[in-house]
């Protein structure tokens, strides 16, 4: 190892050496106490050296789970762009510290660096603590840290059938949950004797065990692991268990806690805990007042190791503060404890605790509301006196936002009011206007309610994305964002400021409220939408191009159920469609429209490629195969497209609505018929799709795929409803999106029979259409919809508005009326009339739609474009 | 259908200019002013439908979109979209804002007044307004 001695530094011009200050770590907090260092202009006059065990920059390790839905590592990222660089910050990669001199004040790296420092900070994290157990290292057992320990187990799941996963904490069960949705027979097996123990109490486990049972996994408890035995290659064969019990498996992932890493402190003289920890003071310095230690690896003054990322970021402001503050006399900041309130999602359950969860102080009280039959329990714990200690809850945590800012005071109502479920407690539900200023909404980012009321009041914030920008509140984990909005809201209207969610400058209603009134009134022209609902002074306009489609949209999805015709071309409607409904063709850049067949499936014979071909020959087309598995045709003048369509039409294509907001396509994989890993007949399932919703219009378009197999070949889970084949029927999926801004959908139903499947989605497209905003994709769609996928879920799954009928009768009417609107324009020489590039001029083609060759096709001649006026020269017979 | 030859041979008989586009009768041809006070007939009123526009060739190849509103008025301006190039803006969706009506470009929704030719979403640009009158 080359040993290079780096004490030099260019920062500074006037010839002194800038000071230099090492960091060991580049996990969360250690990119925090970056951040903090920036922002307080430490960076500018000091050189700064990152040392990283991993092999990339800090991630957020509290997502890490995600990883298995498809977030990929870069998205993890905490570092944004170029902050490293921007801040001539100098981060070494799969280079851990492995020794610090204090002495010589140098760290060496394990590459042989050695870098002398002014400031050291450790932020060196923990590590995963694995019982000793026999055979724990064997291939097969597993920890749960880093995205490289994921990567591990996912390659490995992907031969297993059985998992065992060893300690029912917060991460356990995020593994546990993560086995189980790749498909193995997941066991936890918990040492205590109930699941999530620090967190919640004896009524909370036993909830969320049941609720976690009922999804498939198997919950040991009050049983630890004894010893792992192997198969005759080494691998992990079966584990035993503390009772006498085993378990077969083929892969075992430890997630017993984690313990500080705390090794190099040790070894350099630092003093650290009893049981583990660097002693910090309260202002994170080490016993060596040049060293700091900050996150999960500091044991601070409070006597805790914290194991959370809230107080980790705290450690990394308080130890900048002392950082920047050095040399001078000012009293920064300090960390004396922190709060270990958490709300979390664990496999679907709300998880939360907050303040004294288990009933510590002493003469405390319970208040206890607990309904095994829908998995919720409740509990608080009150001091004699009515002050609000702490609580539990699990199942339902929607009021852990309201509660924990309500901790340590006396609550204004009383404690069994908050928590009987809405609807069954006497009295209105507390809202956020009950909470003092002082009361902290955002626990990571530590906002006060007077925070975010000053944003309004003071910061002219008039949205909650425009509050989280000022604020920071509800940019951390989220849990807040309900409350934050409750009391953006409540400030905005106590400003006389009314927010104006109105469709556009015609209409003060939303689209879903010009839905229901559509519906409600069955109205099926314009002009009776528009002159009666809509703004005063719109009455009796002409509308504008935000709501003459959105209204277009509406009237063609409930065409039947308000006794419109279906047609887009229909004489009341033609007026409102967007030019490319219009046209019932896509206008690109020079003016000229592109065509697109159906395609069902993606599935075509080749009788149907040869006259596609053929047509593309003859009319002189530009062909691509697009991403839906069709074939888009490129170049055609609005004169062309009748002419066109008549030959599609002839051999038995359809309009393939890919100029209308509308269902696209729903690709398929080739499935059970010809693909040796298929389970069931995607290609069958797609055209069935396909067919049932081709033409039906909705806010923005649909997209679908079915794969007929886990391989997940037709990428079914970026797309608005997708389809993945089970060894017994389908899962459904969703609310993906591709494009700009990727989502992974969301498992919505699974195991459904083929009836089962489009009943479902029948009903989730029609919510939608009813409900979602003009040209609002369903992935974002459902992040606004209030209650979220669980909300979906009861709507559409279990019916809890009681509109599912509603919804599955306005989806047989559009299926009952589907007619293809190429078939029906080509038949209707009127409505063929206004294909023409000029209505005085119907022979002449419009001169200025060319084309120039590119790569044995053409493309358009845009140089064309570029004069302020082209003359036609080819008007026979005009004259002066 | 009025053909080219048509379309010249009308333009030949000028008649008194209407000012008030909203007074069009029903049953007239549209006629649009192209150069130093003479008149050229593009379409029939019954061409257009209320809310849309089409494309007309004027003589030397000229462009131009013609718009009927709700209210019946008609309006010509320049097909070119500025933005693009594209000779589309016929194709575009009217509609009116504070009672004044506009077009917005099918390609990239910029919006023009059909009364002055402004673009009301960048004061840079404009269209020319064609005077038209319904005979």
């Amino acid at each position: 190892m080359a040993a290079t001695d780096i004490t030099g530094s260019d920062k500074r011009t006037d010839g002194t050496p800038a000071r230099t200050l090492v960091l060991i770590g580049h996990g969360m907090v250690g990119q925090r106490f970056l951040e903090e260092l920036a922002a307080r202009g430490v960076t500018e006059d000091t050189r700064v050296v990152v040392l990283c065990e991993e092999p990339r920059p800090a991630y957020d390790r509290v997502q890490l789970t995600s990883y298995f839905s498809g977030t990929s590592p870069e998205e993890l990222s905490m570092v944004e762009g170029d902050f490293l660089a921007r801040h001539g910050i100098e981060l070494h990669l799969d280079d851990p510290a492995v020794a610090v001199d204090r002495e010589a004040r140098t760290v060496t790296s394990r590459q042989g660096r050695v870098i002398r420092y002014d400031t050291l900070v450790l932020a060196t994290g923990s590590y995963p603590f694995v019982p000793p157990v026999p055979g724990k290292d064997s291939p097969g057992c597993f920890v749960y840290r880093t995205i490289e320990d994921l990567k591990a187990i996912e390659d490995w799941a992907g031969r297993a059938t059985t998992g065992v996963v060893v300690g029912g904490g917060l991460l356990g069960l995020e593994a546990a949950g993560a086995l189980n949705k790749m498909g193995l027979t997941t066991h936890i097996v918990e040492f205590q004797p109930r699941l999530m123990a620090i967190q919640v109490d004896e009524g909370g486990g036993s909830a969320l065990r049941r609720t976690i049972e009922s999804m498939g996994l198997l919950v040991h408890t009050g049983v630890g692991g004894q010893e792992i035995s192997t198969a005759e290659d080494g691998t992990v064969r079966r584990i035993h268990l503390s009772d006498g019990s085993s378990i077969d498996t083929d892969m075992v992932i430890f997630s017993a806690g984690v313990r500080p890493r705390d090794q190099l402190a040790r070894e350099c003289g630092l003093a650290v805990g009893e049981r583990g920890g660097i002693m910090v003071d309260e202002q994170c310095r080490t016993s060596d007042p040049d060293v700091f230690a900050i996150g999960e690896c500091a044991k601070t003054v409070d006597g805790m190791v914290y194991g959370l990322v809230a107080p980790g970021y705290d450690m990394a402001a308080v130890a900048a503060d002392a950082i920047a503050a050095a040399g001078t006399t000012g009293a920064g900041a300090t960390f004396t404890g922190a709060d270990t309130s958490t709300k979390l999602k664990l496999l679907g359950v709300d998880v939360a605790s907050f303040g004294d969860a288990h009933g510590t102080a002493e003469d405390c009280l319970d208040v206890v509301y607990s309904d095994s039959r829908a998995g919720v329990y409740k509990k608080l714990v009150m001091a004699k006196d009515g002050t609000l200690l702490g609580g539990v809850l699990v199942g339902d945590a929607e009021s852990y936002g309201l509660l924990r800012p309500l901790t340590g005071s006396v609550p204004p109502v009383a404690p069994e009011q908050l928590v009987l479920p809405a609807g069954l407690s006497p009295a209105p539900a507390l809202g956020p206007a009950a909470l003092p200023d002082e009361a902290v909404i955002c626990n990571c980012h530590n906002v006060t309610k007077g925070a975010i009321r000053a944003a309004v009041t003071d910061h002219q914030c008039t949205s909650v994305p425009e509050v989280k920008t000022c604020t920071k509140a509800g940019s951390g984990c989220g849990s807040c964002v309900k409350v934050l909005g409750q009391l953006v809201n409540a400030e905005l209207e106590a400003q006389g400021i009314t927010v104006d969610k109105g469709l556009c400058g015609c209409f003060g209603h939303t689209r879903q409220e010009l839905y229901e009134i559509i519906l409600a009134l069955r109205l099926n022209t314009f002009e009776q939408v528009l002159d009666g609902h809509g703004r005063q002074e719109a009455r009796g306009g002409d509308g504008c191009e935000i709501c003459k489609p959105a209204v277009a949209s509406i009237f063609a999805s409930l065409a039947p159920a308000i006794g419109a015709d279906g047609y887009v071309l229909d004489d009341a409607q033609a007026a409102l469609q967007d030019t490319n409904d219009h046209f019932l063709a896509n206008m690109q850049r020079n003016g000229s429209y592109s065509v697109v067949p159906r395609i069902p499936g993606g599935e075509i014979t080749p009788e149907k490629l040869i006259v596609i071909g053929e047509v593309a020959r003859d009319f002189g087309l530009y062909t691509k195969i697009t991403g839906g598995q069709r074939i888009d045709l490129f170049g055609a003048r609005v004169d062309q497209l009748p002419q066109i369509w008549a030959r599609l039409v002839e051999a038995g294509f359809e309009s393939g609505h890919a100029y209308g907001k509308a269902l696209r396509t729903v690709k398929s994989c080739v499935g059970s018929t010809w693909c040796r890993y298929g389970v069931q007949d995607s290609v069958r399932m797609a055209i069935d799709l396909e067919l049932r919703y081709r033409g039906l219009r909705s806010p923005h378009k649909l997209k679908s795929a079915v794969s007929g197999c886990a391989r997940e070949c037709a990428e079914a889970q970026g797309k608005d409803f997708g389809v993945i084949a089970t060894a017994s029927g389908w899962n459904l999926y969703v609310c993906g999106n591709g494009g700009a801004t990727p989502r992974h959908a969301d498992l919505l139903a699974q195991d459904l029979s083929d009836a089962e499947l489009i009943r479902l989605i029948d009903r989730f497209l029609m919510f939608y259409i009813r409900t979602a905003d003009r040209l609002e994709r369903t992935s974002v769609w459902l992040e606004r919809l209030e209650g979220g996928l669980d909300h979906l879920k009861d709507v559409v799954v279990h019916d809890s508005l009681g509109i599912c009928e509603e919804l599955e009768a306005l989806m047989a009417a559009h299926v009952a009326n589907y007619r293809d609107e190429w078939a029906e324009t080509i038949n209707d020489p009127e409505k063929l009339g206004r294909f023409v590039s000029f209505v005085n001029a119907p022979g002449t083609p419009d001169p200025t739609v060319r084309f120039v060759p590119e790569r044995d096709q053409m493309k358009p001649d845009l140089t064309i474009l570029s004069g302020p006026e082209i003359p036609v020269r080819t008007l026979e017979g005009s004259s002066r | 259908m009025t053909t080219a030859t048509q379309l010249a041979a009308q333009s030949a008989a000028p008649q008194s200019r209407n000012d008030d586009p909203a007074a069009a009768p029903e049953g007239g041809v549209v006629q649009v002013e192209y150069a130093d006070g003479g008149w050229v007939t593009v379409c029939r009123r019954s061409d257009l439908l209320p809310g849309r526009g089409v494309a007309v060739l004027l003589p030397e190849g000229r462009q131009a979109a013609v718009f009927l509103t709700r209210a019946g008025e008609i309006h010509v301006i320049g097909n070119r979209d500025p933005f693009t190039g594209a000779y589309v803006l016929s194709r575009g969706l009217l509609g009116s804002a504070g009672g004044a009506p506009f077009v917005a470009s099918p390609l990239l929704k910029q919006r023009f007044s059909l009364t002055d030719g402004r673009c009301l979403d960048d004061p840079e640009q404009s269209v020319p307004v064609h005077p038209c009158r319904v005979v």
